[in-house]
């Protein structure tokens, strides 16, 4: 049943910043614009939740090339010098008009054109970002998403693209949950600003961030890629969600019986930490901060300090116990591939941003917190609004028949209940020892029981958001097909994927991996594809 | 976890209905909203921003709190300061100027040399790993 009937030039789907910023752009190139979002533009998304950075480098040749080089090795030489190029010169546009947005800068750093002191007082080299608060940042968005013309439709997850016959997507399909209506949507251009994947971990602001545009996009044919780069984890206190990496550089690791964790830290360490807790609980105290890093601290994510603060810890005296928290290809830089400079993805008329896209393009196989997000958001959006704009503009929004394209999740009784799905999902993707450690055995038996979670029928349950649940169940199967695929196929360990069984780097796998496919899953080197268009 | 709405602070604006990323809440007509579905809770705490009387609790575990204890008890939240308190933080209150307006990039300048520094040995480049 169809009950809302709705009209634009493009189509953004997902209202975190890099949605935002895609909005912003398609409007300003002319474009009625609607956006829509799962949740709320304004609070929905990894960036709202969280104090974030925004990588933000001035254009001198010795401040590119310093930032180029730190990227490279780091993410195994998968990034693109002309990509890295590109996002910062647009960034370097974005932030300062952030500013005149209102965004509450502080006068010690608000993003300037002086090259010299780019971030404010303090600014130095191989600190070029800027802090973002997410709440105040998403605020700011939103005011300015409305004040460029576009409609928002909140609280109105997407099920589905829509295709004409010839396979361009021309809109979408959706249930505007609250009123309990479906909408369609007739798109001259989609752009896929949903985020990333974190599996439901309750890393804090990801729930929103189930993979939905990945698997929305492969089943109108695109292809993801660097889906291997996608076991981030973040430390946060054990059973919560804030996370808060450079907070725990101030830190000392311990076990249970006291004795201090040698080697464990917030960056190399990381991975001493994940061996662990694999056997056994960790705690940490933050007994190298001293008050004015702990006011610093306060200011920079409140969440975080405050959630301590409701615990009744005071981190600096009494030690807390941590965990690593999944957060997948949110701060992993796996996503659907982009093809063009303004980020289409090959299907005809649809187009991705942000997290959902990937992020090797800037970062290759690593990614280190969320200042190259942020900068990928606005600069992916910025690219993808006004690309969008202009393939609506070539190709109009006549009528047209529409075929769905959802493939699994959207009808079925009496099949698996979809919260079951999820439980056997996380199973087999939350856990150190599968995801953050991989080898050949553990990502084949995985597999066995994500392809069943994939091939099971989702019983839509009683509730009246049972598609919307059940969609994005299926989504994390598939999200977790694409991931163990890939991991799988790279035997070698490059960039954040560790292979237990090959763990060092091979030269020969040099090249970005893609993968699609839904009920058979592939798996392609770029390189060979490469060759192949060549031949 | 969502824990507390207060029914004497909440003055039914339904804000939290609207902004809620998981949909947590319930309008309901005439009268005050209702936690429909804390199982959705993400703990973002977003609704402890938005709520513009200071009438909710967000708890920091993930999970409901047990039976019988503080954090389900109004009174108990109240009486710590803890209704509305990441609302605070940020400095959103009417009459507050938002606290990212004196964040300095100390914190950070701090953390990477201490990181620096603890990891040099290791790698040198450890400066672009944050944050």
């Amino acid at each position: 049943m169809t009950d809302l009937d709705l009209v634009c030039d493009v189509l953004v789907i997902g209202g975190g910043p890099a949605g935002a910023w895609t909005a912003i752009g398609a409007a300003r190139a002319g474009a009625d614009v609607l956006l829509v979002d799962k949740g709320y533009c304004g609070t929905s998304g990894a960036a709202a939740a969280a104090g974030v950075g925004a990588w933000y480098v001035p254009p001198t040749e010795e401040e590119r090339e310093h930032a180029v080089r730190s990227r490279q090795k780091l993410g195994g030489d998968l990034a693109e010098r002309a990509w890295v190029e590109r996002v910062l010169d647009e960034v370097w546009v974005r932030m300062r008009e952030l500013d005149a947005f209102g965004f509450p800068f502080s006068d010690t750093e608000r993003p300037r054109e002086d090259l010299e002191n780019p971030g404010g007082m303090g600014y130095q080299r191989g600190m070029n970002f800027l802090h973002l608060q997410g709440p105040d940042l998403m605020r700011v968005m939103r005011r300015q998403v409305r004040r460029a013309g576009v409609r928002i439709l909140d609280q109105s997850p997407v099920l589905q693209l829509l295709t004409d016959g010839s396979g361009a997507v021309v809109g979408a399909h959706g249930r505007r949950r609250q009123e309990q209506v479906d909408y369609r949507v007739r798109a001259g251009a989609t752009v896929i600003a949903t985020g990333g994947c974190a599996f439901l971990s309750h890393a804090i602001g990801t729930d929103v961030d189930t993979g939905d545009g990945y698997l929305f996009a492969a089943e109108a044919g695109a292809h993801l890629t660097g889906m291997e780069f996608s076991n981030a984890y973040s430390l946060g206190a054990k059973g919560t969600s804030a996370s808060k990496g450079a907070h725990f550089a101030y830190g000392t690791f311990t076990r249970e019986d006291g004795s201090e964790i040698e080697g464990a830290g917030v960056l190399r360490g990381r991975s001493v930490i994940a061996r662990a807790l694999i056997d056994g609980p960790v705690y940490c105290v933050f007994d190298q901060a001293d008050d004015a890093v702990e006011h610093e601290m306060r200011l920079q994510q409140p969440n975080f300090m405050g959630g301590l603060d409701k615990l009744g810890i005071d981190p600096r005296k009494q030690r807390f116990e941590v965990d690593l928290i999944l957060e997948g290809t949110v701060r992993g830089t796996g996503g659907i591939d982009v093809v063009t400079d303004d980020c289409a993805t090959g299907v005809p008329g649809l187009f991705a941003a942000g997290d959902a896209a990937t992020r090797q393009l800037i970062c290759g196989g690593f990614t280190g917190g969320g200042s190259h997000n942020i900068a990928w958001a606005a600069a992916s959006g910025t690219f993808a609004g006004t690309g969008a704009a202009r393939y609506a503009r070539a190709h109009g929004t006549a009528a047209v028949r529409t075929h769905d394209t959802a493939r699994a999740g959207l009808a079925g009784t009496g099949g698996t209940d979809h919260r079951e799905i999820v439980r056997a999902v996380q199973g087999e993707i939350l856990p150190l020892a599968k995801n953050y450690f991989r080898a050949g055995d553990r990502l084949r038996a995985s597999l066995d029981v994500l392809d069943a979670a994939w091939r099971s029928t989702v019983d839509l349950g009683p509730d009246a958001d049972g598609r919307s649940h059940a969609r994005s169940a299926v989504a994390l199967a598939a999200t977790g097909r694409w991931m163990y695929a890939s991991a799988l196929a790279r035997t070698e360990t490059r960039g954040m994927h560790r292979r237990d069984d090959f763990p060092g780097i091979d030269p020969a796998q040099t090249s970005r991996l893609l993968t699609g496919g839904l009920d058979d899953v592939w798996t392609r080197w770029e390189q060979d594809a490469l060759l192949g268009a060549a031949s | 976890m969502i824990e507390i709405l207060s029914g004497d602070l909440c003055v039914d604006c339904d804000i939290c209905v609207k902004v809620c990323p998981t949909n947590v809440f319930d309008a309901v007509a005439g009268g005050t909203p209702v936690i429909a579905r804390q199982q959705d809770c993400q703990t973002c705490f977003m609704c402890e921003a938005y709520c513009p009387t200071g009438a909710l609790f967000v708890a920091t575990s993930t999970e409901p709190a047990p039976e019988g204890a503080w954090q389900r008890d109004e009174a108990q939240v109240g009486a710590r300061g803890m209704l509305g308190k990441y609302r605070d933080d940020l400095g959103w209150n009417r009459g507050q100027t938002p606290r990212a307006a004196f964040a300095t990039p100390l914190l950070a300048q701090k953390h990477i040399s201490a990181a620096a520094s603890a990891a040099r040995s290791k790698n040198n480049e450890i400066g672009q790993v944050l944050p």
